[in-house]
């Protein structure tokens, strides 16, 4: 059985790990859904080299951020499983 | 040598390489057969993810698609990398740590009912029979166009490659094919882009090129001109989208919600050893795909002017010999509508004289940039790399949903591995011999379907994985009536505003402004709803399964995938 310390260690675990998902996936949702529908028209208005900034991030900026998001998500758990003891051996 | 012999000798040899793999990696257990011994590393089933996910349509179409949307062709560039977010934060690793081998066992056993796993076999075997007849289509239009054989022998020569490896090798046998198939298809898409990138902007990273200046006119922007151009000839502006903004948020977010639900697609996250590998190999996944998809919208720039300025107002006599050959399969069509004997390409449906289709951009490419014949010939086995890597993938979620999750875990639990292992090679022949049935007589609804496939995923499966990992309070009556709930409501709208099925409809008439391929984002949040309120006022799921929910929260003591428990 686990005690009652380890319980709540493990409840923190995972707290920390929706904290974790909360911020990525806003991120996720500001770059796709804002940055590249909802705002891309007034974004368009500022360049990145030829680039009108909307619609760039729509079929550039966001697929490298996407991948930045999961890049930051393997190495912020595999830490956090580390701190937390939960990680395979 | 000439496109045809050049053609022959590659596609040849990818052939051969295939089958060579198949047999060294034979499966011989279920085990091996369902979920490659769960031994795979994280950076090749990166790769075969990679391959898996990446179908003909991504291969041929997409581009096409871009180049003549513009920017409302975004919608399938971030929908279709978008969701590895979702499968990466959301549900690859506790579903690793769940250890099953398939979607329908994960749902299964955590919702405790065979009834919901039956709702899940028929959702998986929908959308995988769905998919999988577009793949068999798409090697028959490779054969037919590159070596000049009949679609339907395309077909069936496609039937039997993919027949060779899968039922020999299972999983294992097509997760390492997959591996030689992305290298292959992914030389055959950078090749010709980076030659065209070179010769139109003089930037050899098609990325960048696009948003460079053209080589022919210092100064211009390629992406400026193109606007100017498309303005010209009287279509929206190229980096300007046309479309309503919430359909397109709708119709993206259900592609991203779709993909992480797709089963094909998940089950390959059985394959690792280990939660943290199933963690890495989402994103080498989305590293080896996004080298596709941040070079397809540079294609489709390129495309898109290359076409312009060699057809535009030019005389029909002087098109060169690539308009000519694909004259004759149809996918271009010239019609002098004003007799001028000049060609008129105008958004304006009356006076336009062309008509090209979407597949043309990629297929085309190399001819219309006069790129070497052996590049040609590279863009035909890709495209066949491609359609058959995503079809064996479907193929396998097809028989272990057959053999095992129908046969073993309901109606024969008694069978032995080895008969199950057999019966997943009848059910995995059986699958085959029905995709190319469909691949030889396609139903006028294929196309259609494609849309629905995603909106099936995105209603069904995501919300049921999603709560059943994160939500422990979640119980089957409410997993069951969302899934139905979710499944009913997508095939309505669709059956409503897709075919028309309850009286003629306008895009009018859609709901909030919603096109039946965004549907799935509503039929989503519908089964989150659905399953949250009855969950709410049914009894909570015994403690047995609240247990096991909490311990696929932690990846201490992941055994590989197994069928017991």
């Amino acid at each position: 059985m686990k005690t009652l310390e380890e319980t709540e260690k493990l409840r923190q675990y995972w707290q920390r790990n929706l904290r974790i998902l909360a911020i990525l996936l806003g991120i996720w949702l500001l770059v796709s859904c804002f940055l590249s529908i909802f705002f891309a028209k007034e974004l368009n208005a500022y360049h990145l080299g030829g680039f009108k900034l909307g619609f760039w991030f729509a079929q550039q900026g966001s697929i490298y951020v996407f991948l930045l998001l999961i890049v930051i998500y393997v190495r912020q758990m595999n830490s956090l499983d580390k701190q937390f003891d939960v990680d395979e051996k | 040598m000439d496109v045809q012999i050049w053609t022959y000798i590659i596609v040849g040899l990818s052939f051969a390489l295939y089958i060579s793999i198949a047999v060294w990696s034979r499966a011989s257990s279920t085990k091996e057969f369902y979920v490659a011994g769960g031994g795979v590393s994280s950076l090749a089933n990166g790769m075969a993810t990679a391959a898996d996910w990446m179908s003909a349509a991504s291969f041929i179409s997409m581009a096409g698609i871009i180049s003549f949307a513009g920017y409302d062709g975004s919608v399938y560039l971030m929908g279709w990398t978008g969701g590895y977010v979702l499968l990466a934060l959301l549900l690859a690793p506790y579903l690793r740590k769940f250890g099953k081998f398939t979607v329908p066992d994960f749902i299964g056993e955590r919702y405790y009912s065979n009834v919901a796993r039956t709702v899940a076999v028929i959702c998986a075997l929908f959308v995988s029979f769905t998919y999988v007849a577009g793949q068999m289509r798409g090697v028959g239009i490779v054969f037919s166009r590159f070596l000049e054989v009949d679609i339907n022998t395309g077909v069936i020569i496609g039937m039997f490659i993919v027949l060779f490896y899968a039922v020999l090798g299972g999983m294992k046998g097509i997760t390492y094919t997959q591996v030689a198939q992305y290298v292959i298809l992914i030389f055959a898409y950078m090749v010709p882009a980076i030659f065209i990138s070179i010769q139109l902007t003089g930037n050899p990273v098609p990325q960048l090129g696009f948003g460079s200046t053209l080589a022919t006119e210092p100064g211009v922007y390629l992406l400026d001109k193109l606007d100017g151009l498309n303005r010209e000839l009287g279509f929206a502006e190229y980096t300007n989208g046309s479309k309503s903004l919430i359909d397109v948020f709708a119709i993206t977010f259900a592609l991203m919600v779709g993909t992480a639900g797709l089963p094909h697609v998940i089950v390959r996250f059985f394959t690792v050893p280990k939660v943290r590998d199933a963690r890495s190999s989402a994103g080498y996944a989305l590293l080896f795909i996004a080298i596709l998809y941040t070079t397809a919208p540079a294609v489709a720039a390129f495309a898109r002017t290359n076409l312009i300025q060699t057809v535009s107002n030019q005389p029909y006599t002087t098109m060169p010999d690539w308009f000519k050959k694909w004259e004759t399969t149809e996918l271009i069509k010239f019609e002098d509508k004003n007799a001028d004997g000049l060609i008129q390409y105008v958004a304006d449906k009356d006076k336009n004289e062309l008509k090209i289709d979407n597949d043309i951009m990629v297929l085309a490419n190399p001819e219309i940039a006069k790129l070497p014949n052996w590049v040609i010939a590279l863009v035909a086995a890709g495209g066949l790399a491609a359609a058959l890597s995503t079809a064996a993938g479907l193929l396998l979620v097809i028989s272990a949903a057959i053999s095992h999750d129908l046969l073993k875990k309901q109606l024969m639990p008694k069978i032995t591995e080895k008969q199950e292992l057999l019966a997943a090679r009848t059910a995995s022949v059986f699958a085959v011999v029905v995709a190319g049935y469909f691949g030889i007589k396609p139903p006028g609804f294929v196309a259609a379907v494609v849309a629905l496939a995603f909106g099936l995923a995105a209603a069904s499966f995501f919300p049921a994985i999603v709560l059943g990992i994160f939500y422990k309070r979640m119980n089957k009556e409410g997993a069951v009536a969302g899934m139905v709930g979710g499944l009913l409501l997508m095939i309505y709208y669709i059956l409503a505003f897709k075919f028309n099925a309850f009286g003629e409809t306008t895009p009018k008439d859609w709901w909030f402004g919603i096109s039946p391929e965004g549907f799935g984002t509503v039929a989503m949040f519908a089964n989150f709803f659905i399953s949250i309120v009855i969950s709410a006022f049914t009894p909570p799921p015994p403690v047995r399964v609240q247990h096991l929910t909490e311990s696929i929260r932690y990846p201490k003591g992941a055994k590989a995938a197994t069928a017991h428990h």
